[in-house]
C-alpha cells in the first residue's frame, strides 16, 4: 500500500491543510484581539490616573474604545470556536459549562460573604476572573487528558 | 461504538496526521476516535466513509 493519500484523498488534504491554516490563522486573531483589549483596558484603566488626569470626555471615549474592542474579541472568540473540530469543540463547550457553574456559584457565594460582613474587606470582581480564568484552564487540561 | 479506523488507517499505511488532515480535523480527534474514547458526529462518519471507500457500518459498529 501506497503511504501517500491517492488524489482524491489528496483533495480532502490540500482543502484540510487549509483547516489547519486557518485554525492557526483564527488563533493568532484571537490573539491579536486579546492583547488589544487588554491594552485598551489598562488605557482604560490607568490613564485617568497617569495621564489626562479628570476628563470625563477622554475617560469615556477610552471605555468606548475598551467596549468595542472587547466586541471584537467576542467575534474573534465566536470564529476561533466555530473552526475547531468536533472533538475541540466538545472540550470547550464542557470547560466553558464548568467554568460558568463554577462562576456563578462562588461568585454568588463570595457577595453574600461581602454581603454579611464575614469578609472584611469588600469583595472585587477581578477575584472572580481569576478564579474563572484558572477554572476555565483546569478544566480544559482535564477534559483533553480524558480524551488522550 | 466499536471502529475498525486504526486498521483501515493501518492498511494503506497513513500515519494519524495524515488521517487527520484527510478528514479535517486536529490528530488528537482522530487517536480519540481510534481508542473508542469519542464518537464522531454522522458528517464525520461519512467522511471517513467516503474517504476509505466503504460504508459507515463497515467502519463504525454499535457495541
Amino acid at each position: 500500500m501506497s503511504k501517500t493519500l491517492p488524489k482524491d484523498e489528496n483533495k480532502h488534504t490540500q482543502k484540510n491543510n487549509s483547516w489547519e491554516c486557518k485554525n492557526k490563522s483564527n488563533t493568532l486573531t484571537l490573539a491579536r484581539w486579546t492583547a488589544a483589549w487588554l491594552i485598551t483596558l489598562a488605557l482604560a484603566t490607568f490613564s485617568p490616573q497617569f495621564s489626562w488626569g479628570e476628563s470625563k470626555i477622554l475617560t469615556l471615549l477610552a471605555i468606548l474604545l475598551n467596549l468595542l474592542v472587547g466586541i471584537g474579541m467576542i467575534i474573534a472568540n465566536k470564529n476561533h470556536l466555530k473552526n475547531l473540530d468536533e472533538l475541540q469543540q466538545k472540550i470547550m463547550f464542557e470547560a466553558m459549562a464548568i467554568t460558568l457553574g463554577v462562576g456563578l456559584v462562588t461568585g454568588l457565594s463570595y457577595s453574600l460573604l461581602d454581603i454579611t460582613n464575614i469578609i472584611p474587606f469588600d469583595a472585587e470582581i477581578s477575584n472572580m476572573y481569576f478564579i474563572m480564568g484558572f477554572t476555565y484552564i483546569i478544566s480544559i487540561a482535564v477534559i483533553k487528558r480524558r480524551y488522550q | 461504538m466499536k471502529n475498525r479506523l486504526k486498521v483501515l488507517r493501518a492498511e494503506r499505511d497513513w500515519t494519524q496526521a495524515q488521517l487527520a488532515q484527510a478528514l479535517g480535523v486536529s490528530r488528537q480527534t482522530v487517536n480519540a476516535i481510534e481508542k473508542g474514547k469519542f464518537d464522531p458526529s454522522l458528517p464525520l462518519a461519512f467522511k471517513a466513509a467516503r474517504l476509505f471507500k466503504l460504508k459507515i457500518e463497515e467502519i463504525f459498529q454499535d457495541e
